[in-house]
């Protein structure tokens, strides 16, 4: 089904969404200067993915896809802490290793997970949010891609195997890593396990 | 009876495919009897609801602040150059 695509007009781009951007970056990175930046490499980026665009969503929401993958590389590379995770090339074996520290001989939680606070007002689920970066950061490249693309993107473990060149097996296996990962971490920033 | 690691594997699994009957059944179970699985499940879905929370706008609330005029300037003319590049 034909969808209507807006004209291609990058100037139309900046004019019309290039604040509401800048304020999406700047809730995020608490930086004038870095904000700034994230919106300009978005807006470039958008240049060459323009062929891409579908027009099933809007071209706001298009251009904020874009700079959450931004966001996401440059709390990366802030991010001086070692990463949480490495990985190699056989997701199986990888997230063998990580069991090995979470569960027993037996397959009983050493540490049972925690219940979480629902964080509840705007503020609260911002320094959720804060938080949640900051460990979706420290993940291995390979699976904060995974992560990305189901859960930010939202696209299908069929797709996520398709551009990520894996099987569904390993498909499902990385976002699992991914999830365990990003559970410790919040476990341990935002939960009961919480360093004070 | 599956252990907790076999329950988080599927807890996680259910977040992208559709899992076999016998397979719900088993995660229901054991989730019933054990609230540090029940605890991981909640873990996941919160963490799934934040990514699509970002979706709208809500939370934006910065109403005031705005590219600088010297900022909108310099961002258009880098996309007039790599527009040019582009071309060629």
């Amino acid at each position: 089904m034909p969808q209507t695509i807006p004209p291609y007009d990058p100037a139309a781009w900046l004019t019309e969404h290039g604040d509401y951007l800048y304020r999406y970056a700047l809730l995020q990175l608490r930086d004038d200067a870095a904000a700034e930046d994230a919106v300009q490499e978005t807006l470039l980026a958008a240049l060459g993915a323009w062929e891409r665009f579908s027009g099933q969503s809007t071209v706001r929401t298009w251009l904020t896809g874009i700079l959450k993958h931004k966001i996401l590389d440059i709390f990366r590379k802030r991010s001086k802490e070692p990463q949480f995770t490495t990985s190699s090339d056989d997701p199986e074996a990888d997230l063998a290793l990580l069991e090995k520290s979470l569960f027993d001989a037996n397959g009983h939680w050493l540490q049972a997970p925690s219940a979480w606070n629902e964080p509840e007002s705007n503020f609260a689920r911002q320094r959720f949010w804060q938080i949640f970066l900051a460990c979706l950061a420290q993940l291995a490249p390979a699976h904060a891609q995974a992560f990305q693309m189901r859960e930010l993107d939202g696209l299908s473990t069929e797709q996520i195997c398709k551009d990520m060149n894996i099987s569904s097996t390993n498909c499902w296996v990385m976002l699992y890593r991914a999830r365990l990962g990003l559970q410790q971490c919040l476990e341990q920033r935002w939960g009961d396990r919480q360093l004070v | 009876m599956l252990s907790c690691q076999e329950a988080s594997r599927l807890a996680s699994q259910s977040l992208d495919r559709i899992l076999t009957l016998r397979q719900r059944i088993e995660l229901r179970l054991h989730q019933m009897i054990c609230s540090g699985c029940r605890a991981f499940a909640r873990q996941l879905q919160h963490i799934r609801q934040a990514c699509r929370r970002t979706e709208s706008s809500e939370g934006i609330d910065l109403d005031t602040a705005s590219l600088s005029i010297a900022a909108k300037a310099r961002i258009l003319q880098e996309i007039t150059v790599k527009q040019r590049e582009r071309k060629q």
